[in-house]
């Protein structure tokens, strides 16, 4: 056997071998979703469709609950911008964890889309020195303060640019999102992302069917499978139909703010408006979407 | 119940979030209100007028106020501490320069009163806070002070000063915070 | 047309006898490599079924010792190529051996680096998303997109030169120079542009400033080039001895002293870069502090780091005076010295301290798992086999011991 049909024996059986692991494993990626089909900007409507259906199958199969998918698209003149008020956000992780139950996180192993970073007075925002496991009977805790940390949805990502099978991109209402069934996992967006915003699943997701969101969204809050990346998605499931993401309503201290920077008359306009605002690591000219201020 | 009156007020505040209709809803006791802010004004179409204050947070023993409280009875407006009744509530406001009737009208006890005198009702009170805590009043008018709930660009359900900020101790108290995320180490 | 076919068959036929005939030693080697093999494979089926949960990864330091191994086997396919350029310059005797051996190691090393990110993605089985028209391979903008091309591109010019080179040489043929040599030249800019692709890939993440420095790029050329060809001059050695090939040591040496000039700018250029944090002392310094002394205790790479440089910097000096080049002995320690030097600092020591501290400032403490381990020792030898099948097969033919016999009526 020459060298070159011997690596490609054993490439050969590596792809079986691929197979027969997965569907030893029970993936159900290959049980109704077809191997071959397009990323889901490719698609047409009537593929779309078939895909919308296989998902509420299996997911109803898996979890055993009707859920309801959608593909709500961006509509015109929107473009989704944040504020969050630093000197309202008192650190209490509740963001973390309604976003957690929104978007349907592995609950083992444990992924969180929402960063809760605990700094201190003195030193400012410095990332060296902050911290995410802070534990305290109560919060805020004295001389501290507390940033909250997710995708930026950055006006020039460079976690688009760098995934080479653009399995993720920017949506006209400039949410970036990601096609679970496109990506290949190689996490180059992970090294990419500034602010340690996307999440790698490492292992099949675990979610307890009793607190599944059965409102989904194809691009957004569906399942992921095991091997792919997700983010934050600005909640596209609630604000494609007009209502705030889940982070903005769970917070008690009103320090989360939301809206469209293309309506002057919106809450986000006028905190750009009227309050000074940053952004994180401004100098990567990233240009996030996502702004803080201190309202006090 | 002076020590949980004020954990109460909040939670009531927090959890007496009641949907407002567009000022047109017959039935609720809501008063209209124009925020009179030129930026609600110039709305585009895609934000439509969704504002009208929420019931505020009074608890059912307390109110109406006149139930106890005789007008034939003359009124001792020196500041003193509460020893009949209401001396559970604690005055955290501002303690050196308010005490009770500095907000609550002696004459007309369901109201309460502004600085120049003008009755206001307890839906309106957030114009009482407007008077000395005005930035804020301007921040919460845009939407940027406050939670609010609903739609981003239509109907949303906002909150009055006193369904967040218990009048009588308004500072915010520490809260218990959630779990921290796990380590890395430790997914196995 | 039959002839042709009847020539490819002696081809794979002898090739294969060639391949299954060994010395006991030769025999112990391939049985070796074919148990790492085994033991990297039920690893990986294990990987599969879990998920890259089993390997040490996590979202903190999401790239580790299999994108640590792919970058430098990929300097180690360029730099076996870019040995045909002094092997040109200084019209070396033998020159082919040289380019075919080459050749081959390049194939080997980029059959590995194929592995290595085979087996570090979540899909594997969607790797057909790479290919462009079936897929939707992201170019211009996606540099990993670029490097899918430039590797399988430089992978299907070896095999094509290589394969040419050897069926040419089993016929008693000359190459057709017109075809062959522009294809051997353009090997060279296409082993230059693979690691310089493989090198942007990580320079442009202005997220990682460890990795966005422009120095970057000179280094991957610079380590490479002083490292690669190591590997090449310890099989010239061990054919000299074991077979009838000749190779002058006037050839070995020069190829060292290049190595010594090569180490001594990857020097100069890692002495550049710690000048610049330490003395800058900015916040990005905590990348190379994590590296040479450790943060808060974090210190698990801290003593590889500090090997990697004893290692060059010994390596360098080996090379660099004369008497120690002469010595073989020396000589060949240098190799093995240069090999593990670069090996950590542009496997684990590129890969790590670009990574950690986090983009938010944490420090994840990453050490490769048991099953890492496992699977890319698999991978490793797969390659040595692949490379050891191919040098057993092309050793006779270029010394002329195995060639196409012409059937007139029956085979001998």
């Amino acid at each position: 056997m020459t060298t070159t049909e011997h690596s490609r024996r054993d490439f050969v059986c590596a792809i079986a071998g691929c197979a027969a692991a997965m569907a030893a494993g029970g993936c159900s990626d290959f049980t109704h979703t077809p191997f071959f089909k397009k990323c889901f900007r490719d698609m047409r409507p009537q593929q779309i469709a078939v895909l919308l259906a296989d998902l509420t199958q299996k997911n109803k199969h898996r979890f055993g609950r009707d859920v309801e998918i959608t593909a709500t698209t961006s509509q015109p003149g929107v473009e989704f911008g944040y504020a969050l008020d630093l000197s309202r956000c008192v650190g209490c992780r509740r963001c973390v964890h309604a976003c957690v139950e929104e978007n349907n996180q592995s609950r083992d192993p444990q992924i969180h889309w929402i960063r809760v970073l605990e700094m201190e007075k003195q030193k400012g925002i410095d990332f060296a020195h902050a911290d995410p496991y802070y534990e305290a009977e109560e919060v805020p805790r004295e001389g501290h303060f507390y940033l909250p940390v997710a995708c930026q949805q950055c006006e020039n990502p460079p976690c688009v640019s760098s995934c080479p099978v653009g399995a993720t991109w920017q949506e006209p209402d400039g949410i970036t999102v990601i096609d679970p069934d496109w990506c290949i996992g190689c996490r180059c967006c992970i090294s990419a992302c500034p602010y340690g915003a996307r999440h790698f699943n490492w292992a099949e997701p675990e979610i307890p069917a009793a607190e599944l969101n059965p409102q989904m969204h194809v691009i957004g809050n569906r399942p992921r499978p095991k091997g792919v990346v997700e983010k934050c998605t600005f909640c596209i499931q609630r604000v494609r139909s007009g209502r705030y993401p889940a982070c903005v309503e769970a917070c008690p201290v009103g320090a989360r703010k939301f809206g469209n920077l293309l309506d002057p008359a919106s809450e986000i306009r006028q905190v750009l408006d009227t309050k000074n605002v940053f952004v994180l690591k401004s100098e990567l000219n990233t240009r996030p979407r996502f702004f803080y201020f201190y309202g006090d | 119940m002076r020590r949980h009156l004020p954990v109460l007020l909040l939670l009531s505040g927090i959890a007496g979030l009641i949907p407002v209709a567009c000022g047109k809803a017959a039935g609720e006791q809501s008063g209209n209100f124009t925020l009179g802010d030129p930026a609600t004004e110039n709305r585009t179409r895609q934000e439509a007028v969704s504002r009208a204050a929420p019931p505020p947070p009074l608890s059912e023993d307390t109110f109406p106020c006149s139930d106890c409280h005789d007008p034939e009875i003359p009124v001792n407006r020196e500041p003193r501490p509460m020893a009949m009744a209401h001396d559970e509530i604690p005055l955290e406001h501002d303690p050196e320069n308010m005490w009770c009737l500095a907000c609550h009208d002696a004459d007309a006890r369901d109201m309460l009163h502004l600085a120049g005198g003008r009755k206001v009702p307890f839906e309106e009170s957030y114009r009482l806070c407007a008077q000395c805590h005005g930035a804020k009043f301007q921040d919460w008018k845009a939407g940027i002070h406050g939670r609010r709930t609903g739609q981003w660009g239509g109907e949303k359900e906002i909150l009055l000063c006193a369904n967040c900020h218990s009048a009588h101790s308004p500072s915010f108290k520490p809260i218990q915070p959630e779990l921290p995320p796990l380590r890395p180490e430790t997914t196995r | 047309m039959v002839q042709t076919f009847q020539m490819l068959g002696q081809f794979a036929r002898n090739g294969l006898r060639t391949m299954l005939h060994g010395s006991r030693l030769y025999w112990l080697w391939v049985i070796g490599l074919s148990l790492l093999v085994v033991s990297g494979a039920i690893a990986y089926s294990s990987q599969l079924s879990g998920g890259l949960i089993t390997t040490s990864m996590r979202d903190q330091v999401s790239w580790g010792f299999y994108i640590g191994n792919f970058t430098f086997l990929v300097g180690v396919a360029a730099a076996a190529v870019m040995l045909v350029i002094p092997a040109y310059v200084y019209q070396w005797k033998p020159i082919k051996e040289i380019v075919l051996l080459g050749e081959l190691l390049a194939i080997s090393a980029i059959l590995m680096c194929g592995l290595f990110v085979f087996v570090d993605i979540g899909h594997p089985e969607r790797f057909w998303h790479l290919i462009p028209g079936l897929g939707r391979l992201n170019v211009p903008s996606s540099l990993l997109g670029w490097d899918v091309i430039a590797l399988n591109s430089y992978l299907v010019l070896n095999v094509v030169i290589a394969s040419y080179m050897l069926i040419k040489l089993f016929q008693n043929k000359e190459p057709n120079k017109r075809f062959f040599m522009p294809l051997v030249w353009l090997s060279i800019p296409a082993a230059v542009g693979i690691h310089t692709v493989t090198a942007f890939l990580y320079n442009g993440m202005a997220a990682r400033p460890f990795w966005n420095s422009a120095i970057l790029t000179p280094r991957f050329l610079a380590s490479a080039f002083c490292s690669g060809p190591a590997i090449l001059l310890i099989l010239l050695q061990l054919l000299r001895k074991f077979t009838t090939l000749e190779i002058q040591d006037a050839a070995i040496r020069k190829v060292a002293e290049l190595m010594a000039y090569a180490m001594g700018i990857n020097l100069l250029l890692l002495g550049a870069e710690v000048f610049k944090e330490y003395y800058s002392d900015t916040v990005h310094l905590n990348h190379m502090q994590y590296m040479f002394t450790g943060i808060d205790g974090h210190d698990a790479i801290v003593p590889w780091m500090w090997l990697s440089v004893f290692c060059s910097v010994a390596a360098f000096l080996l090379f660099l005076v004369p008497r120690t080049r002469k010595n073989l002995v020396t000589l060949n320690l240098g190799c093995v010295l240069i090999y593990v030097g670069v090996y950590l600092e542009k496997g684990m020591g590129l890969v790590i301290p670009g990574l950690t501290p986090d983009t938010l400032g944490e420090i994840y403490e990453y050490v490769p798992s048991s099953s890492e381990i496992a699977i890319s020792a698999g991978i490793f030898g797969i390659g040595a086999l692949a490379f050891t099948f191919m040098v057993k097969v092309a050793t006779p033919i270029l010394l002329g011991d195995l060639r196409y016999q012409r059937r007139e009526p029956a085979s001998k």
